[in-house]
Parts: structure tokens; C-alpha cells; sequence
């Protein structure tokens, strides 16, 4: 194939891997960025679950190069590194590690391969927004090194708080400005190639599910975005030109009235905040979803169950996604009234989500399933996704949501939609496309070691936490027995941090296989997984500009086991 | 290679009847108006919230609002002459209008900026209140739209324009999208002038 390589021989190192406009590289610079801000957001949760663990006992290893008077008097983790740890394991792990692997990383290396496409439609503005991102997460990087250490106001900034806090909060809001041009610039090239560059015969109802939900993920991003992007620069003005758009008249800080005028209200942050952070969760979810679909459609070996139920299904979500922020707001006070409206949209919007993960259970039923690697991590994010998805009714209704509200339920809620859900799935999508993007299989026996001792350990750290917030244990604690009520209940933490540090042991065995399968792993075929969809139809790994021809597309995404087909799959470019 | 070859660059999409950049720019003027839309809200809600918030045309200076409003108007009206004019095959007036329509925007900003320095003469900053607070940042992002459209202006006037030559259907969508882009920022202005200087 490589007399099809001309365009990218032509090409230095760094034009070629450096500084590539190539959708594929662009994916996997993405997709490498990711899984780093993922792995080291996680490790500052490891840090933090000692404290949680062990409260006020020194950290064993890490303590002497963290030695930091101010910071770790002693080696202990002061409540001011815990709160900062707290919000940047937050930022670090939604903004710069899920969303750009399961956005950035899937989308760009699959969606142009799926609808049949050379590459994005713009893809200068596609390398400008994976670089807009690098120079995002490197900002928020650099905060950990200001005097005053990174955001500690937590992932969700809140003012009067997130205004008074240190420097490390203004660079916070710098970065998330670079990280929400990234996404605009992301989100207008995913539409754009969705919506012309798809082969011909490829009409809408024939796009595999995975395009459907970067699809409606895009449009989540380009319209969800913009808000927060106007809160952040209100919140900027605050920090730097002394405005109080966020800052109520009155306000008193360690007994001194503070010097602004005044007349602002915090509460505002809150809405433009979830009016993003709330379409967020299903820009977490979506391209997670579409992966574990494709999955599940490739290993079941029989078409997807309702395809365009789903495809119905995922719209409306995106629809109503924009309209349930202010569930998060409970406790705000805002009034019976924007209460029922908005436990009214969250108790709909339900339906989409079971409606799309009954199509895949459904999807399972009477297929002989082959169980590898990516099937495992799907057939996992099911459950998962399922006690996270059904653990936040009791938070979308604002009578339970007093009690819940800030506890750790809501800690476990969230995080078995993100982490044993979500990212199951994107562990799901790599093991799937690695052989599609590199040539090679990954080895089976580390990946099956990693899923299971994942699987376990995983549900070892959430599943106490539904106890946990039971018992009254509000979240963002530092010390987690500092209350009475508490003190019976920590002997969960340990278990749930022993639990946490054996998942991240787990981890090793992925970045192990996923380097040494670069080298020794089985040579991959074209199509190893015996698929349908257009991305099987490339070379293996697909040069620049993708297809050898131009393809043609004959039929929809899933036909798997037809009858009086020669064998069990035919694939849409098959005539 | 001859596959890899991006269509619907300078030629219309069959079915949706517009070239890639020009869907680009309606989603992009999309996603800006949830910006502005966002800013817009705030300060509604900022207002309602304060009952001592001042009427703008009390504070402000409307006669140079209603001038820049004026020149606003006049350069989104260059700016279509200027896309006209290569409809027609006339570089020569694509240049004359393109160039008027950056003038027109830099007026715009000299303008402001005299406005400004006035609000600053008189102790009016923005963390003297929240009045003047949404007053610079409102103006202020929108002013900073106008800066980035008079820079795309300046590169397709400049450098930019050597792709006429090569390819005139890509130049004039190229045109065609910053003049959407440039209508927009206008009429973000038309909203802005009656909002927070007349009421």
C-alpha cells in the first residue's frame, strides 16, 4: 500500500506527527493526550484516598518529593492540597481526559473512516483544536506549580469561593477558555463532515450509531459550551477587574466586609455552569454509547435491536439535555416552581437513556456472543451504566435530593456513569480499533487480567460510596471521620482506597500491552473483527486520505447474519 | 492521491445546497449566538436583581452610540458591495469595498475607544458597579468580535486574495463566509445598542 503513501512521504517528521493535519494523527494525539490527563488526574485520586484512608497520617513514598511546608506540613495532605487535588481531579478528568479521548480521539480517527470520508472537512481547524486543547491542559498543568497551588474550588468553581480563591483559579478559567475554543472548533468540523462529506449511498439512516452519537454530541458541544464560556469570563472580570458579577453586596471574609461593590449573584454562575455541565455528562456518555453499540452489534453477529428507536432515542436526549441543568440547583432555593419543571424534564429524560440501553440488553438476547476483549468492557458498561443511570432518580427528584444532595451518593452516582460506564467503554472502543490503527492485535491474556481485576476493583471503590452518603458522609471532606456520624462508616474508605490503588496497579497491565503490542502483538487483517461498517473497508493502518477508492455505500450499518449470505456479515460498501 | 480529495470545498453540496465552509460559519454564528445569548441573559438577570440599576441613556453617551451604530450599518452594506463585486468579476471594486468596510470597522473601534476613555475620565471602570460592569464586558467582547473581524478582512484584502486568481468560486465563498460573520457581529451590535444605551 505504500505507493498510496505519497501525499504523507512528502511530509517531515514533525509535519507528519508532529504538526499533522491528518484526521488519523490528530485522533491519536487526542487519544495519547487522553489517556495521559486520565492516568494522571487519577493518580492525584490515589494521593487523595490515603488522606481518605489514613486521615492525618503522612503519605508513604510520595511524601518526601511532595514535601512542601506549606502544603504537606509533615508529609500529611493539608486541606488546601486535598481541596486542590479535589477540583483538578475533576477538571482534569472531564475536560481534559473522557471528552477529549472519547470526542477528540474516537471521533476523529472513526467518524471520518465511518462515513467514508479522506479526512475531516477542515482539517487545519481539527490540528488548531487538539493544539488549542495541548495548550489548555498545559496551563492547567502549570497551575500545580503556582505558590498558591492550582483551583481549589472544585471542578464546579462556585463563587463567592472560586472568586476569593488564589491565582490558581484565574489560570483555571484561562485554560477552560483555550479548552472551550477547542471544542467549538472540534464541534463545527464534526458536523460539517457528518453532514456532507458522507460517501455516497451513505444516507443518515445508514450511518453506523457511533456517527449518530458524535453527531448529537457535536451539536452538544457547540451549543452547551458558549454558556460556560460566558460565565468563565464573567468570573475572569471578578478575579481580575474587580466586577461583581458573581459578588453579593454584604459579603464578609474573616470578619472584614469585603471591598466590592457588590450586587451580584452567585447563583448565576450556577445556571450558566449547568447549562454547560449538564450536557456535558451526555457529551461524556454519547460517543461511549456508540462505541459499546458498534460492540455489541460486531460481537452479537446479528443486527442492532431498534436501530432507529435508538438513533430517535438519542436525538430527544440531546434535546432534552438542555433542559434539566437545574437539577444540580435543588438546594439553591430557586422555588417549588423551577423545582417540579425541572424534575419534571429529568424524570423524561429517562426514558431515551433506558430506551437505548434496553436496545442493547435486547440487542444480546438469542446471539450466540463472541466474548473478546472489547465485548467484555461493553457487556460491563451495560450493568454499569445501568446502576448509574438508575442511581440518579432518587437525585432528579428534589424531595430525596435534600437528603442525597452532597453526599457521597452523589459521588457514586455520577462516577458509575463515568468511570466503570464510560470509560469502560472507551477501553471497550480501544481495544476494538487498536488493530484497526496500528496493525497488531492486543495481547489477550494482559487485557483480560486488566478487565477483570478492573472490574472488581472498580466496583470495589463505588459501590461503598451508595452506603457512604446513606450514612450522612457529605462530600469534599478532608477529613472524612471529622464528624460523629462518620466515624462508623471509615472503615469503607479503607477498603474503598485499597480498592482504588489496586485499579490503578491494573492500569500498568494496559499501558504494558497497549506498547508491547505495538511490537509483538498478532498481525492484524483489514477487517479482523469480521465488521461491516466503512472503516474495515481501509488498509490496515489506513494511509492518508483513507480509501483507496472512493466507496460506495449499498446498505445500513449492521447486517450481520443475513440469510443466504455466503458468510455472517456483509459488509456497506458490498454491492 | 487522487481519492484523498475533500469535496464540497468550492462547490455546493447536492442535498444541502452549501459548501463546507459556509454550513461551518452558520453553526459557528450558532454557537455565538449561545454566547452572546448567555451574556445577554445575565444581564437580564443581573437588572431585575438590582433595583438601583441606572437607565443607560442617563449614564451613556447615545449620540456616539447611534454614530457607530451608523458605521456598523454602512460597513455590512460595504461588506455585501464587496462579495457583489466579485460576483461580478470586479477585483478592482472588491478591493475598494473590502477596504472601506475595514475603515468603517477600525471607525467603529476609534470610536469606542473614545467612549472609553471618557467613561475612564470620569472614575467609570468596571468594578465601579454592575451596571458598568456588563457595560465594558458586553461592549468589550463584542469589541474584540470586531477586531477579529477586521483581522479575516485584512488577510482577504491582502495575502489572502492571491487564491482569486487560483480559484475565484473559493475566494468569493471565503468572502461569503466572513461577510456572515461580519453581519453577525453587526447585529449582535443592533441588540446591544438599544439594550444597554436606550432602556
Amino acid at each position: 500500500m505504500s505507493e498510496h503513501n505519497d501525499h504523507s512521504h512528502e511530509l517531515g517528521f514533525i509535519r507528519k506527527y508532529v504538526f499533522s493535519v491528518d484526521h488519523k494523527t490528530i485522533g491519536i494525539q487526542y487519544a495519547i493526550t487522553g489517556l495521559l490527563f486520565l492516568f494522571f488526574g487519577f493518580c492525584l485520586m490515589m494521593l487523595m484516598r490515603w488522606q481518605l484512608a489514613y486521615p492525618g497520617e503522612a503519605l508513604p513514598l510520595v511524601a518526601s518529593w511532595l514535601d512542601n511546608s506549606q502544603m504537606m506540613p509533615g508529609g500529611v495532605m493539608s486541606p488546601d492540597l486535598y481541596n486542590a487535588f479535589g477540583a483538578m481531579h475533576g477538571t482534569i478528568m472531564v475536560f481534559l481526559g473522557v471528552v477529549p479521548l472519547g470526542v477528540g480521539g474516537f471521533g476523529n480517527y472513526i467518524v471520518p473512516l465511518q462515513v467514508g470520508a479522506p479526512d475531516m472537512a477542515f482539517p487545519k481547524l481539527n490540528a488548531a483544536s487538539y493544539w488549542s486543547y495541548f495548550v489548555g491542559g498545559v496551563i492547567m498543568l502549570g497551575s500545580f506549580f503556582l505558590p498558591g497551588g492550582p483551583a481549589q474550588s472544585g471542578w464546579t468553581s462556585y463563587p463567592p469561593l472560586s472568586n476569593l480563591a488564589s491565582t490558581g483559579q484565574t489560570m483555571w478559567l484561562v485554560g477552560m477558555i483555550f479548552l472551550i475554543a477547542s471544542s467549538l472548533l472540534g464541534s463545527v468540523n464534526f458536523l460539517v463532515t457528518i453532514i456532507q462529506l458522507r460517501a455516497k449511498g451513505l444516507s443518515f439512516f445508514r450511518m453506523p450509531f457511533f456517527v449518530w452519537a458524535q453527531f448529537v454530541t457535536a451539536f452538544l458541544l457547540l451549543l452547551a459550551f458558549p454558556p460556560l464560556q460566558a460565565a468563565a469570563v464573567f468570573q475572569l472580570m471578578d478575579r481580575v477587574a474587580g466586577t461583581s458579577f458573581f459578588m453579593p453586596s454584604g459579603l464578609v471574609v474573616s470578619g472584614m466586609p469585603l471591598q466590592v461593590a457588590g450586587g451580584g449573584s452567585p447563583i448565576l454562575w450556577q445556571h450558566l455552569f449547568w447549562f454547560l455541565a449538564h450536557p456535558e455528562v451526555y457529551v461524556l456518555i454519547l460517543p461511549a454509547l456508540g462505541i459499546v453499540t458498534e460492540v455489541i452489534a460486531n460481537n452479537t453477529r446479528k443486527p442492532l435491536y431498534g436501530y432507529k428507536t435508538m438513533v430517535y432515542s438519542v436525538l430527544f436526549l440531546g434535546f432534552l439535555s438542555f433542559v434539566v441543568w437545574a437539577h444540580h440547583m435543588f438546594m439553591t432555593g430557586m422555588g417549588t416552581v423551577m423545582s417540579n419543571f425541572f424534575q419534571t424534564t429529568t424524570m423524561i429524560i429517562s426514558i431515551p437513556s433506558v430506551i437505548l440501553l434496553s436496545c442493547l440488553i435486547i440487542t444480546l438476547w438469542g446471539a450466540s456472543i463472541r466474548y473478546n476483549l472489547p465485548m467484555m468492557f461493553a457487556l460491563a458498561f451495560l450493568p454499569m451504566f445501568a446502576i448509574g443511570g438508575l442511581t440518579g432518580l432518587p437525585l432528579g427528584l428534589a424531595t430525596s435530593d435534600i437528603y442525597l444532595h452532597d453526599t457521597y451518593y452523589v459521588i457514586g452516582h455520577f462516577h458509575y456513569v463515568v468511570a466503570p460506564g464510560t470509560l469502560f467503554a472507551l477501553f471497550a472502543g480501544i481495544y476494538y480499533w487498536y488493530p484497526k490503527a496500528t496493525g497488531r492485535m492486543m495481547n489477550n491474556i494482559l487485557g483480560k487480567l486488566h478487565f477483570w481485576i478492573s472490574f472488581i476493583s472498580i466496583n470495589g471503590i463505588f459501590m461503598p460510596m451508595f452506603i457512604q452518603g446513606f450514612a450522612g458522609v457529605s462530600r469534599r471532606l478532608h477529613t472524612p471521620n471529622f464528624y460523629a456520624h462518620s466515624e462508623a462508616i471509615q472503615g469503607t474508605n479503607v477498603f474503598m482506597s485499597i480498592s482504588a490503588w489496586v485499579l490503578g496497579a491494573a492500569q500498568l497491565l494496559f499501558i504494558i500491552n497497549f506498547f508491547m503490542s505495538l511490537r509483538t502483538g498478532k498481525k492484524a487483517s483489514d477487517n479482523p473483527w469480521d465488521a461491516t461498517t466503512l472503516e474495515w473497508a481501509t488498509p490496515t493502518p489506513p494511509p492518508h486520505g483513507n480509501f483507496l477508492q472512493e466507496p460506495v455505500v449499498h446498505r445500513g450499518p449492521y447486517e450481520y447474519s443475513v440469510p443466504g449470505k455466503a458468510t455472517d456479515y456483509v459488509p456497506q460498501q458490498v454491492s | 492521491m487522487s481519492t484523498a480529495v475533500i469535496h464540497y470545498i468550492d462547490e455546493p453540496h447536492p442535498v444541502t445546497g452549501v459548501t463546507n465552509s459556509k454550513l461551518g460559519i452558520w453553526l459557528f454564528i450558532a454557537s455565538e449566538i449561545m454566547l452572546f445569548g448567555a451574556l445577554f441573559s445575565s444581564y437580564i438577570i443581573l437588572r431585575v436583581g438590582n433595583p438601583a440599576w441606572p437607565q443607560g441613556w442617563t449614564v451613556l453617551n447615545v449620540p456616539l452610540a447611534t454614530l457607530n451604530t451608523m458605521i456598523l450599518i454602512t460597513s455590512s452594506v460595504t461588506m455585501v458591495m464587496s462579495w457583489a463585486a466579485l460576483m461580478t468579476n470586479r477585483f478592482d471594486r472588491f478591493r475598494l469595498y473590502m477596504g472601506l468596510t475595514i475603515l468603517l470597522g477600525l471607525g467603529f473601534m476609534v470610536v469606542k475607544g473614545f467612549e472609553y476613555s471618557h467613561k475612564f475620565h470620569h472614575e467609570h471602570f468596571p468594578w465601579t458597579n454592575n451596571f458598568y460592569g456588563i457595560y465594558f464586558t458586553l461592549t468589550g467582547l463584542h469589541g474584540l468580535h470586531v477586531l477579529g473581524g477586521i483581522l479575516v478582512n485584512l488577510y482577504f484584502l491582502l495575502t489572502g486574495s492571491k487564491l482569486w486568481k487560483a480559484n475565484p468560486t473559493m475566494f468569493a465563498g471565503r468572502i461569503e463566509a466572513a461577510g456572515l460573520y461580519w453581519h453577525f457581529v453587526d447585529l449582535v451590535w443592533i441588540f446591544l445598542f438599544p439594550s444597554i444605551y436606550l432602556l
